[in-house]
């Protein structure tokens, strides 16, 4: 077991190098000189020298590359360009709205798709089977935006019951956030069902073939019992593995629902640092962002062997 | 119909419905796409207009049609150059393996350790927003996944009896690699790359939608979503076709993914 986590958290560190090193050769691909930027055009030759020699870019790539890694490591991002404010602050600030969002919707759609599917996995073939993928495959195809903007034409304008956009801090007023939270959680959470739903069911079908379901059922287990004492941990762990991946896509990919509903969050300002083409901002949102997927996944897989021994034992 | 049939033929369906309306947009639309009209401002569907006009006058339909060109031509070409290196890179890691397999693998799973949104976010920063700028961006953030499917099917063939007879009768290893190694991997491609399909509708229509996609005055059904949002109290239909139009062609793709797998892939079979 430990040999297993020891293995797994080598190999993270040099995939967090090489992500690092990937986020550092991308933001300088960029086309413009990062110092004209900030100086803006009435810069005149001197201080836009003075400024390339405080930033550190006369000196060679490699040498760039361990001078801001170095700082990095010290968990400083450097200052945004836009903001004037220090990028890792701008990140934690907003990381923070974004979790708000992310977290429950992964979670209560894993609560409610997991049961979901091993019924379907379970009546397979059936009505039941066939209404829920099909549910499942439909949530599946409506984009995020378009259900967001649905809910919100329809809860919010029409009926009422909701805040439009908008966003309020957790800490300001807790029950004001919570209604500003509801459709965008939602919004992913119906999105989520569909994924989850259908890896779980898919996932269990594999185990119900297996022999000792089939060993388990003769000895006279009930349905119930075969299901969640036997079929469920071997199941969930394809399921496990997938919500590793879906925490870490959503750090970027919630942008969109950010944009429908006007949230300050993460997604929304990655995307607001490439139209200002904020350099430090883009590197240390493309960092942070990177990072977490890598971390979340190492946790998820550090607690695979719950589910499936075999993983730590080979 | 079986439930696999069934969806096969939904699916096929519903593809086949965006493809011709994408067909049709390049050479007719009901009217000009990019044509105002102040006098009809923001008119309701009718039968002069009928999935209405914007906020500009310009005729709904004829925007989603064109839209729904731009949207499938950069899928495609998108699904193919990401296809194309993906497999190519792939059989090569694959079927050589030793030193030059480890470096290739090692940069393909630093690629895969992104999200993909967020690698094509990445990359739209260098390369811009534009039509081939998404191109690009999108087939380097998805090929890495090509690369790992076609590399898994190629390691597993190599070691297969027809392909150690071809080496033996005196076959060299390109002819070995063209003839018997590839045309085996053709169906888990398929699988792949119709899956991809979505994704990168998916994924074009949410650059566009954030203002990163192909640029206004040209429709995608990204830009379209994304102009409809200031006026979803007063005309809902801005918001609801581009987004039906996103959903079937989504829902179309995935249910014909689905079939597809079932019936290309052995290991799925039983599972249906």
């Amino acid at each position: 077991m430990w040999k297993f986590a020891a293995t797994r958290i080598g190999m993270a560190i040099p995939t967090l190098v090489i992500v690092a090193l990937a986020v550092f050769i991308l933001v300088r691909l960029i086309p413009g000189d990062p110092a004209a930027l900030m100086l803006g055009d009435s810069a005149d030759a001197a201080s836009l020298a003075a400024l390339r020699e405080q930033l550190g870019l006369n000196a060679s790539l490699p040498t760039q590359f361990l001078v801001w890694s170095g700082h990095v490591l010290q968990g400083d991002l450097g200052q945004s360009i836009s903001n004037r404010q220090p990028v890792a602050a701008l990140i934690w600030e907003r990381f923070a709205v974004s979790a708000q969002i992310v977290l429950p919707a992964v979670l209560l759609a894993t609560l409610v798709a997991v049961p979901l599917g091993m019924l379907a996995a379970w009546r397979q073939g059936r009505l039941t089977d066939l209404a829920l993928v099909a549910t499942a495959t439909l949530l599946l195809s409506l984009p995020a935006f378009w259900m967001g903007l649905l809910l919100l034409m329809f809860f919010a304008l029409k009926l009422g019951w909701f805040p439009v956009v908008g966003f309020v801090a957790f800490g300001e007023n807790p029950q004001q956030a919570l209604l500003y939270l509801v459709l965008p959680i939602t919004t992913l959470l119906l999105h989520e069902i569909g994924v989850i739903l259908r890896m779980t069911r898919a996932s269990t079908l594999e185990v119900l073939h297996l022999d000792y379901i089939t060993h388990a059922r003769a000895k006279g287990l009930s349905e119930m019992t075969v299901m969640l004492r036997h079929a469920f941990k071997s199941a969930f762990g394809p399921t496990w593995t997938l919500l590793g991946l879906i925490l870490g896509n959503l750090l970027a990919g919630v942008a969109v629902i950010e944009t429908v509903f006007t949230i300050p969050g993460l997604g929304r300002l990655l995307v607001d640092a490439i139209f200002a083409r904020d350099y430090p901002l883009i590197q240390g949102c493309l960092l942070f962002i990177a990072s977490i997927y890598v971390l979340v996944n190492l946790f998820v897989d550090l607690l695979y062997p719950i589910f499936d021994p075999r993983v730590a034992a080979s | 119909m079986n439930r696999r049939s069934l969806s096969f033929w939904l699916g096929a369906g519903l593809v086949s419905v965006v493809v011709v309306v994408a067909l049709l947009a390049t050479f007719w639309t009901p009217y000009d796409p990019l044509k105002l009209d102040f006098k009809t401002r923001l008119a309701a569907p009718g039968w002069q207009h009928w999935m209405g006009t914007d906020e500009l006058g310009r005729d709904v339909l004829s925007r989603l049609m064109r839209g729904t060109a731009t949207s499938i031509r950069i899928s495609l070409s998108t699904v193919f150059l990401a296809t194309f290196f993906g497999v190519l890179i792939g059989a090569l890691s694959g079927y050589l393996r030793g030193w030059p397999d480890r470096i290739l693998m090692a940069i393909n799973d630093a690629l895969l350790a992104f999200p993909g949104l967020l690698m094509a976010l990445g990359l739209l920063a260098v390369f811009g927003a534009s039509t081939s700028g998404i191109i690009i961006a999108l087939a380097l953030a998805y090929a890495s996944s090509v690369v790992r499917v076609v590399r898994g099917t190629v390691l597993g063939l190599r070691e297969r009896d027809f392909v150690r007879a071809s080496r033996v009768m005196g076959n060299s290893e390109t002819y070995t690699l063209l003839r018997h190694v590839l045309p085996n991997c053709i169906a888990p491609v398929i699988v792949m790359a119709t899956s991809m399909c979505g994704w990168i509708i998916l994924a074009e229509s949410s650059l566009s939608f954030l203002g990163l996609g192909v640029a206004p005055p040209a429709p995608t059904w990204g830009n379209m979503l994304a102009g409809s949002r200031s006026y979803v109290s007063q005309a809902a239909w801005l918001a609801i076709f581009p987004g039906l139009a996103i959903s079937l062609a989504l829902l179309g793709i995935n249910l014909l993914g689905d079939a597809l797998r079932d019936r290309l892939d052995p290991r799925m079979r039983r599972r249906v």
